[in-house]
């Protein structure tokens, strides 16, 4: 039991400071969430349309991801198709290379986290900032994100206060004000120098070639219009066919992820900044700002062998970071625990979905299947069930653990042998009755030991329910018997 | 029409932990004048081996379970959400391509209730006479709450239990952490997560947790008692039963 997995959840669940972070956003979210959705009219039927979207999307993908291409291209971007993720930075760092780019300035994007772009970048001699405030916080802690939307949920106001003292040489602070306040002067700074940035992508609309990035901090909108060169990096399932379906999904995404109705900042951003009007009709000197350039990166990265599996569900994903908040697991050990870019139940299945079982055995096991996530997700993504998927997938490839191998069949074997069943019950209470007092075990041998390291095991009952129940049912019908014949 | 016989499928826990919460489900059932049948054969439902990901083994206990449950028409009932949930949401998964038990695992589980469930939503009874003295809580287990979306019945039972008070759990949604395998394969995690639970329970300030799954009443009873809590833990069935009608006709 000592995986790397199960030393980090150890780590997890005896620091303080986590759990302290973690009950603060998390409750917050959960609560903030439930009002949200409950000041939108017909909140189920909006899900139920935000879900038929995503689901009619994904089942045409290669026909909108064409349309969006082209889209894309007609407003006067650049589309670059990433089959992985190596393909994926070194795109970047090509784009990089020929706008002669020496600082890049990011906003946030889980698909950059999930390619490594950062140290890929770094690598080539390009320096990049993290422009968004939590992307910022872990930067320069060393960090990765550890929620998809909160990157440094994992981190108290007081921690962040003693990095910005270290790192940035500011008085030491707990204020949530002063801390954003000393992050913002260092970032404008950034804004104005960088040469490129490099944002992710909420929606692209396949229509228009919209590319939808919402925030609360504004430096989405810093990022993608003040350098010279914009990059959006995608994966290729993160499309609408239409505005009209991005508002549907807008309707559901803030309200699920922050509890806000709207982000504060919702950018559309179709093309780079057009040095001429558009059309003829409109005249005037064209826009004065964007950049001169905007490419679009789609990243694949295993995307496109999920679909068409029982996992495709997930590809849904809108990235709202609900199911984290609400999943009592996540809850204990936050991010970090489970090992992958994505945390929590969403990432419990979209990581080995994308990379396979083998080298993740213990995220699908990582949840009771509660289905709290189930309930909470804006576009109805039926994790536990995909969870149980994976878990079947990791039984065949043989990552079950030996005791249980073992156990398995003999107890498929007994239980469908009710007289191996009533005999092995028989064992089973002998030996429990022996060992309990006053009807309950304090230990148990391993592998069970993990039940009594927590909790106490109960003996086996005297006489099994069936027994109790035939006699019960003797003593009634001698007793209807003597009514009968009276 | 209501139906007049049904089949207990009392689940392995019942079987060999806790059969008193089963008897006191067959006092209940025939309080209502039901005849309570018992098919012999029965073991267990199989969801260890499915939530292990052991789906062959899984099917082969479903397989089994189905035949025992298929020799008779009555609606079956399952004093357990978890349980009741494996039948009537995962057999109709794990046999969805199978001629044979395809049609069978459907027609069960159209037909598969939870105990609470269906006491109120198909005897339409909510009100059993049960009579009990003190401050409890309920704790809505989560394949009950959100697999098969069963909440109002057994809220409803137990407010119509005479002299009962029927304390606020807070974060009563939240999973207790027993998840079966997952409370020893990440049993650290699940300590954590029944320690949250247990210290709700203890702030309600109740001198019994009620519930309809034996799994999670043994899980939280285990760590009440770890604990040293005064607190003890009973199936709805056991609550119900006390000094309810039907109970004299056993005596
Ligand atoms: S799986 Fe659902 S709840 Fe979780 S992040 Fe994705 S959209 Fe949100």
């Amino acid at each position: 039991m000592s995986s790397p997995f199960h030393s980090r959840v150890a780590g997890a669940l005896v620091d303080d400071n986590l759990h302290i972070a973690l009950n603060r956003v998390t409750s917050r979210f959960t609560t903030l969430r439930l009002n949200a959705l409950a000041s939108l009219p017909h909140a189920d039927s909006v899900r139920d349309r935000a879900r038929a979207i995503r689901a009619h999307t994904l089942s045409r993908l290669d026909i909108y991801l064409a349309q969006f291409a082209d889209s894309v291209e007609a407003a006067g971007g650049r589309v670059h198709w990433a089959a992985d993720a190596h393909a994926a930075n070194r795109i970047v760092a090509e784009i990089a290379k020929a706008a002669r780019a020496r600082t890049v300035v990011k906003g946030k994007s889980m698909v950059s986290e999930e390619t490594h772009l950062n140290p890929a970048l770094e690598a080539e001699g390009i320096t990049v900032v993290e422009s968004d405030l939590g992307e910022y916080i872990i930067q320069l802690a060393g960090e990765t994100p550890s929620h998809i939307i909160a990157p440094a949920v994992h981190k108290t106001k007081e921690q962040v206060g003693q990095l910005f003292h270290e790192k940035l040489g500011i008085p030491l602070t707990h204020d949530p004000a002063l801390l954003t306040a000393a992050a913002r002067a260092k970032l404008r700074e950034v804004f104005l120098t960088a040469d490129m940035g490099i944002s992710g992508v909420n929606f692209g609309v396949a229509e228009t070639g919209t590319i939808c990035i919402v925030t609360n901090e504004g430096n989405g909108r810093l990022t993608t219009s003040t350098p010279r060169v914009h990059v959006a990096m995608m994966g290729i399932e993160r499309l609408v066919p239409t505005l009209d379906d991005l508002s549907a999904m807008l309707q559901v995404l803030a309200r699920s992820a922050t509890g806000q109705k709207l982000s504060v900042y919702t950018s559309l951003i179709t093309g780079p900044r057009r040095r001429r009007p558009s059309k003829q009709s409109e005249g005037g000197p064209g826009e004065p700002d964007g950049p001169d350039e905007l490419h679009v990166v789609l990243v694949d990265n295993g995307r496109s062998r999920v679909l068409g599996t029982r996992l495709a569900e997930i590809l849904y994903c809108i990235r709202c970071g609900a199911c984290l908040n609400i999943c009592p697991v996540y809850q204990q050990i936050g991010g970090h625990a489970y090992g992958s870019v994505y945390p929590g139940p969403v990432g419990a299945v979209l990581t080995p979905a994308l990379e396979g079982v083998e080298p993740w055995p213990e995220l699908p096991q990582a949840s009771t299947l509660c289905g709290a996530c189930r309930d909470v997700c804006p576009v109805r993504i039926d994790i536990p069930r995909m969870l149980l998927e994976l878990r079947d997938a990791g039984h065949r490839a043989g990552q079950t653990p030996a005791w249980l191998k073992l156990f398995l069949p003999l107890y498929q074997l007994a239980a469908t042998q009710p007289a191996l069943f009533n005999f092995g019950a028989a064992a089973a209470r002998w030996i429990t009755r022996a060992l309990s007092s006053n009807g309950w075990l304090k230990r148990l041998p391993p592998p069970l030991s993990g039940w009594t390291d927590h909790r106490d095991f109960p003996a086996f009952a005297a006489q099994p329910f069936s027994a109790q129940f035939k006699n019960h049912h003797k003593g009634a019908k001698t007793q209807r018997n003597t009514k009968d014949s009276s | 029409m209501p139906p007049t016989t049904v089949q207990l499928f009392a689940t392995c826990l019942i079987e060999t932990l806790r059969p008193s919460a089963g008897m006191a489900v067959v006092r209940v059932l025939e309080g209502l004048g039901l005849t309570v049948e018992y098919p012999d054969g029965q073991t267990c439902c199989g969801q260890p081996a499915f939530n292990g990901g052991a789906w062959e083994d899984a099917r082969a206990m479903a397989r089994h379970t189905l035949d025992v449950l298929s020799r008779s028409p009555a609606p079956i009932v399952i004093p357990s959400g978890s349980c009741a949930d494996m039948i009537v949401h995962h057999y109709p998964e794990l046999f969805a391509d199978d001629p044979k038990y395809g049609p069978l695992a459907r027609d069960i589980a159209s037909r598969t209730y939870e105990f609470s469930q269906f006491i109120v939503e198909v005897m339409g009874v909510s009100d059993l006479g049960a009579r009990f003295a003190g401050k409890i809580v309920y704790h809505p287990s989560c394949h009950l709450l959100r697999g098969l979306g069963v909440d109002d019945a057994p809220r409803k039972l137990l407010a119509r239990v005479n002299g009962l008070e029927v304390a606020d759990l807070p974060g009563a949604h939240e999973c207790c952490g027993f998840g079966g395998l997952f409370a020893v394969k990440m049993s650290d995690i699940s300590g954590a997560m029944l320690d949250r639970k247990l210290q709700n329970v203890e702030s309600a300030g109740a001198q019994t947790v009620v519930g309809c799954d034996v799994s999670c009443l043994l899980h939280i009873g285990g760590g009440l008692r770890r604990r040293g809590a005064k607190v003890e833990t009973k199936h709805i069935a056991e609550l119900l039963a006390s000094d309810e009608r039907g109970a004299m006709n056993d005596e």
